[in-house]
């Protein structure tokens, strides 16, 4: 059954001339419980994608459902992982948790909530940082806390918009593992916004590309047969993994390129000749001989 | 505590002196020398500098003024009067000094003599307390008002009015400035319709704001057992200086970072928890940086409305002493005029180091 739907959805921004068709026709149907991926080129309206189903934004056209119903606004029943860590400054690591978990569970004793708070913080394994504020923090253990602070809202969906993409890649690496370790353990339904494909391949059961824009729109699907655990240098010495890569590449390589093709604009360039200083003539004054120009 | 005494040191604004403490402790000795240099002797240098230069006009103004008046006695009484008057100067009598800006021992005296007159002030007014203490007591049993010293308020008293005056006025500029504030940066639409007048009262000068105050005080309080003067100082005080915390506190609402709204709406919280939990954190460091600028405008123009709203303090001082004309009056301006600067200077440091200890952008915390 599809927890979430979404049907022939449109967005753009802007009015009149400066109107920009980011999202047009829009299909896709999330099952419950699979890791999906969604790969595009940057600027192409993934992050737009994932906030029309977050409930940041709403369509112009179609329309989206969670479990059969519209979606009416955000809430925290998707957890989302912002790309820029979106941590609130001023608070500690665990406050920062703790304002999510006050949120959602309101009604919960103050021991209860206290240890939620602290196994989501061991989970991503920041338990030693604990009362540091994100500045003290490398770029990887804020995003940690990104991570920790959408699971502990126990959201029935997770959305990741580009979660790794400003890490370098070792970080990269070592945090695919973890989120994918995480998830594993209640495989709730995630949706992964990415611009690597390597990325969506290790961490997906499915990819689709999105088109570059303006007016993008979901490719074809690819499935990753892959069984889970993943194993990274395993996998990368698989024919079936490069197989796939390829044929993703490909995909969005062509699209790029056509995209590209469609605008046969031309632009000409008036036919000037330069001009050497000191022979122009105003109006009827004598050009002096006994001036010197170079 | 070598570590611990320099970021005190650095928090309240003394930075300057950190070479000297890693230099006692032996720290780099000749990197900390040149910089103990270049960071607390070099504008030790300047100060003195400016003092000798001060002398030097003070001086060349004294003897312009003193050659006018010999000049004039010569024209008008003859030689025999110029000579008198010649001699009368020279001879350091009172009753013929020109007067004139004075040089910098003439306000370093007038400085130890307010000093002086602030301990015989405080002397009497010992003396006073300990003579009323039993009549104050018996007052107090039958339900009356104890007697109070009424004398004339020394310097330092006058001081301690002035910082009264100011704090009163902030906190009100606060209380006022930064609610208005928060609800103007809320609303696009508040801000827009608000900013015209802001806009236009912003510029507005001290002595009208306290003209103003006047009128609506004067009619307000009748009660005569208030002090008046006192609360129209505070009030005008505060009107003037709240502008700086409105308008950066209203910027700062309303320039909330986008990915923290993004938190507050994807966690659903409520109006006020998005108010308390998320856009007051986010603009509290613009706050306090309006905060400190209403606290030096308070300062300076609290000394332009204590003179006309005839309040004590060291507006009235200065303008007292203007009138007055005493041969140590110019040098009373002037120490008064030093106090005002130093002072204002420490609230600065204050409000700096608050606000320093608000800001979650700069340094780690």
């Amino acid at each position: 059954m599809a927890i979430l739907e979404l049907n022939n959805v449109s967005k753009s921004f802007g009015v009149g001339s400066s109107r920009i068709d980011v999202l047009s026709d829009i299909n896709l149907k999330v099952n419950e419980g699979e890791f999906l991926a969604i790969v595009g080129f940057s600027g192409s309206g993934k992050t737009t994608l994932i906030n029309l189903i977050n409930g940041l934004l709403f369509p112009d056209k179609g329309e989206v459902l969670l479990k059969g119903q519209p979606i009416t606004g955000p809430g925290p029943d998707r957890g989302v992982i912002f790309q820029n860590y979106s941590l609130l400054p001023w608070l500690s690591v665990y406050s920062n948790v703790k304002l999510a978990v006050d949120e959602v569970f309101p009604k919960m004793s103050k021991s209860d909530k206290e240890a939620h708070i602290l196994k989501y913080i061991e989970m991503v394994n920041l338990t030693p940082a604990k009362d540091k504020k994100p500045k003290e923090l490398s770029g990887g253990m804020r995003q940690r806390v990104s991570v920790a602070r959408a699971l502990a809202m126990n959201p029935e969906m997770l959305l990741m918009d580009e979660p790794l993409s400003a890490l370098d890649a070792l970080t990269r690496g070592s945090l695919q593992e973890e989120i994918i370790k995480i998830w594993s353990q209640d495989k709730k339904t995630a949706i992964l916004i990415t611009n690597d494909v390597d990325e969506g391949i290790l961490m997906a059961d499915r990819i689709i590309p999105l088109t570059p824009g303006p007016k993008a729109t979901l490719g074809p699907e690819f499935t990753v047969p892959f069984e889970r655990p993943r194993d990274v240098t395993a996998i990368n010495k698989d024919e079936q993994y490069k197989r796939l890569r390829n044929d993703i590449l490909e995909y969005l390589m062509e699209v790029g390129a056509t995209r590209r093709q469609t605008s046969d604009h031309k632009y000409i360039l008036p036919d000037l000749q330069p001009v050497m200083p000191g022979r122009i003539v105003f109006g009827k004054k004598k050009y002096s001989e006994s001036v010197k120009h170079f | 505590m070598k570590d611990k005494s320099i970021k005190t040191l650095r928090m309240i604004g003394l930075g300057f002196l950190e070479p000297l403490i890693r230099l006692f402790s032996g720290e780099e000795p000749s990197k900390n020398g040149k910089l103990f240099f270049t960071k607390a002797l070099l504008p030790l240098l300047s100060i003195i500098l400016f003092v000798v230069i001060w002398h030097a006009g003070a001086t060349a103004l004294y003897n312009s003024e003193a050659s006018v008046r010999i000049e004039k006695a010569r024209a008008e009484q003859g030689e025999e009067a110029a000579i008198a008057m010649q001699e009368c100067i020279e001879s350091g009598d009172v009753s013929c000094q020109p007067n004139t800006l004075p040089s910098p021992k003439q306000v370093f005296g007038a400085f130890q003599a307010l000093w002086q007159d602030h301990k015989s002030i405080s002397e009497k007014k010992a003396e006073f307390k300990d003579k009323v203490s039993a009549t104050n007591e018996q007052r107090e049993a039958q339900g009356l008002d104890p007697i109070t010293y009424t004398g004339r308020p020394s310097f330092l008293d006058q001081i301690g009015t002035s910082l009264k005056t100011v704090a009163a006025g902030c906190l009100l500029a606060m209380l006022i400035a930064v609610p208005i504030g928060i609800i103007i940066g809320l609303s696009e639409s508040l801000r827009t319709a608000m900013n015209w007048l802001i806009q236009i009262l912003k510029p507005v000068s001290p002595v009208v704001w306290l003209l103003l105050v006047f009128m609506i005080v004067k009619t307000v309080i009748t009660d005569p057992s208030l002090d008046k003067s006192f609360i129209i100082s505070f009030i005008s005080v505060g009107l003037c200086a709240m502008w700086a915390t409105l308008v950066n506190t209203s910027l700062g609402v309303s320039t909330v970072d986008k990915d923290y709204i993004n938190v507050a709406k994807v966690l659903k919280l409520s109006i006020g928890q998005n108010i308390f939990k998320i856009i007051l954190p986010a603009s509290l460091p613009l706050i306090f940086t309006g905060l400190r600028i209403t606290v030096s405008v308070s300062w300076m123009v609290l000394i332009a409305i204590e003179l006309l709203a005839q309040s004590p303090g060291l507006g009235s001082f200065v303008w007292e002493e203007f009138q007055n004309g005493a041969n140590d009056s110019n040098a009373k301006i002037i120490v008064a005029m030093f106090v005002i600067g130093i002072i204002g200077f420490l609230l600065d440091r204050i409000m700096l180091s608050v606000q320093n200890m608000m800001s979650f952008n700069k340094g780690m915390a």
